[in-house]
């Protein structure tokens, strides 16, 4: 679904993304992980076009991601971050993302599966920071997109909720909905992902499958798995 | 509805919300009405209004639209991630940021007058002038804060820009067209002094509203050559030609920021 090829991008004097070669499947989870400043979240960025890369091509199903923006009506993209203007509603920002989307909302599950219809009512401001994350992933799955780009979603959501969104995750999957996800917690890309994305300094240090590179480092769960691969990488 | 007009709805809603809004709003009001209440609503209240209009307007469009902007920049990467052309999305949060102010404003000012009542058509002309005026100046400044917060991504240098180009309009300006007239007071200067009141925007405005005004005493050394060069009439519309040059070109560089920039 996506796929780059030699991706470079750099921010003053550091070179974040370093030739970045990677496919994307349809269909399946697929999570990037790697330490700080290997360019997840430029990767991320520049899928979704707020970044553009120096180098390299980008493309969404085949088309270059450039300057037309409708192939982002089939992505629902979580920031890492759940920051709102102020006095704005939770109601008012689903009507607003509704509004820049046109059609109607599909899927409104999440909504009541956090229970967040009062909370709804109420300015995002005086919301606590797990609801807001709350109404960041309802944003996200309102429209039920081809292509889920989420950033650390389950951060700062207690373990029920966590729960909820990681069942919803895996529901979209089953319906045919792709996935791409960053996180820190490993256990929760265990129980997630069908397929592992390293980065480490801007490039690609493996791609396949997570069962694949369990099996390669011996290990059977990806914390050990990673943390081999790190050490590796290192030796 | 274009995408322009719902993302600037929705943005105007949040901002109108703001108690620094309505701060900004009763500013007005109270200043407005203690100016009525002692001198009476003629030509010297606009003036006085005027005169501290040019100094507040800039700083507070200044401040509060970069602050707003740097608060918003995660939810601005959320509506970039939609489907929207980034074009589209500038105007929507530059109308939906700029509207607001310059309504408080003008609602600021004219629940007095209208209370007070309106005398004379001359002063509905002075008044309409005066809010024009302050339309302007905070369009441009609304738009100069877009290319600030475009161009430095930390919100404290940011920030300190919008006080410096305040105090450089504002202020450092002033100090600097004196500075020019007392070393070269040998040189026919009226040319070079044209073209610095076009160079700065709050000069400038001045100088639109008092050719308004008719107060030609009150202009200054700028305001006076302007008269003497281009008359009532043509230097009104010249300066207000000038003004409109003015919204358009910050505007028209922060669209080009925005649309090149990397989130």
């Amino acid at each position: 679904m996506i796929e780059a090829r030699g991706l470079c991008k750099r921010f003053g004097a550091v070179d974040v993304l370093r030739g970045l070669d990677v496919r994307i499947a349809r269909g399946r989870v697929t999570a990037l992980v790697g330490p700080n400043g290997a360019g997840k979240t430029t990767f991320i960025k520049s899928v979704l076009g707020l970044t553009r890369p120096d180098a390299g091509t980008l493309t969404f199903d085949g088309a270059t991601i450039g300057n037309d923006e409708a192939y982002r009506a089939r992505i629902g993209y979580m920031p890492q971050i759940a920051r709102f203007p102020d006095h704005m509603t939770g109601e008012e920002l689903l009507h607003l993302l509704r509004d820049l989307r046109g059609g109607d909302a599909a899927n409104e599950w999440l909504i009541d599966a956090f229970g967040l219809r009062g909370e709804l009512k109420k300015r995002l401001r005086v919301l606590s920071g797990g609801t807001r994350q709350k109404v960041n992933a309802v944003a996200a799955f309102l429209f039920s997109p081809d292509l889920y780009v989420l950033d650390e979603p389950t951060a700062g959501l207690d373990p029920v909720s966590a729960g909820i969104l990681k069942t919803h995750i895996l529901r979209e999957r089953k319906h045919g909905h792709t996935v791409l996800l960053t996180s820190h917690i490993m256990s929760e890309l265990d129980e997630l992902a069908d397929d592992v994305i390293y980065l480490a300094d801007g490039q690609v240090r493996y791609s396949g499958a997570l069962d694949a590179l369990k099996d390669s480092m011996g290990h059977v769960n990806l914390e050990r798995a990673i943390a081999a691969l790190m050490l590796k990488e290192a030796a | 509805m274009s995408t322009m007009m719902k993302v600037a709805r929705y943005q105007a809603r949040d901002v109108v919300r703001s108690r620094w809004l309505a701060s900004y709003g009763i500013f007005f009001l109270a200043v407005t009405e203690g100016l009525l209440r002692f001198s009476g609503g003629d030509a010297r209240t606009i003036l006085s209004l005027a005169s501290i209009m040019l100094y507040v307007i800039p700083l507070v469009t200044l401040v509060f639209a970069t602050v707003y902007l740097y608060n918003a920049r995660e939810f601005t990467e959320l509506l970039l991630a939609q489907p929207v052309t980034r074009r589209r999305l500038f105007f929507g949060l530059y109308v939906g940021l700029s509207v607001p102010l310059a309504a408080a404003l003008v609602a600021g000012v004219c629940l007095p007058f209208a209370f007070h009542g309106f005398d004379e058509a001359a002063q509905r002309m002075m008044l309409a002038a005066l809010l024009g005026a302050g339309a302007a100046l905070t369009m441009i400044f609304t738009a100069i804060a877009f290319c600030i917060a475009l161009w430095c991504d930390d919100r404290l240098k940011g920030l300190g820009a919008a006080i410096g180009v305040w105090m450089l309009c504002a202020i450092v300006y002033d100090g600097l067209v004196m500075a020019v007239v007392a070393a070269f007071s040998e040189y026919p200067l009226e040319h070079a002094m044209l073209a610095m009141t076009l160079a700065n925007p709050i000069d400038l405005a001045r100088v639109a509203l008092l050719l308004q005004l008719d107060v030609s005493a009150l202009m200054g050394y700028t305001g006076a050559v302007f008269q003497q060069f281009l008359g009532g009439a043509i230097g009104s519309l010249v300066a207000a030609a000038a003004l409109s040059l003015w919204v358009a070109a910050p505007i028209a560089l922060g669209a080009r920021a925005f649309g090149r920039k990397d989130f």
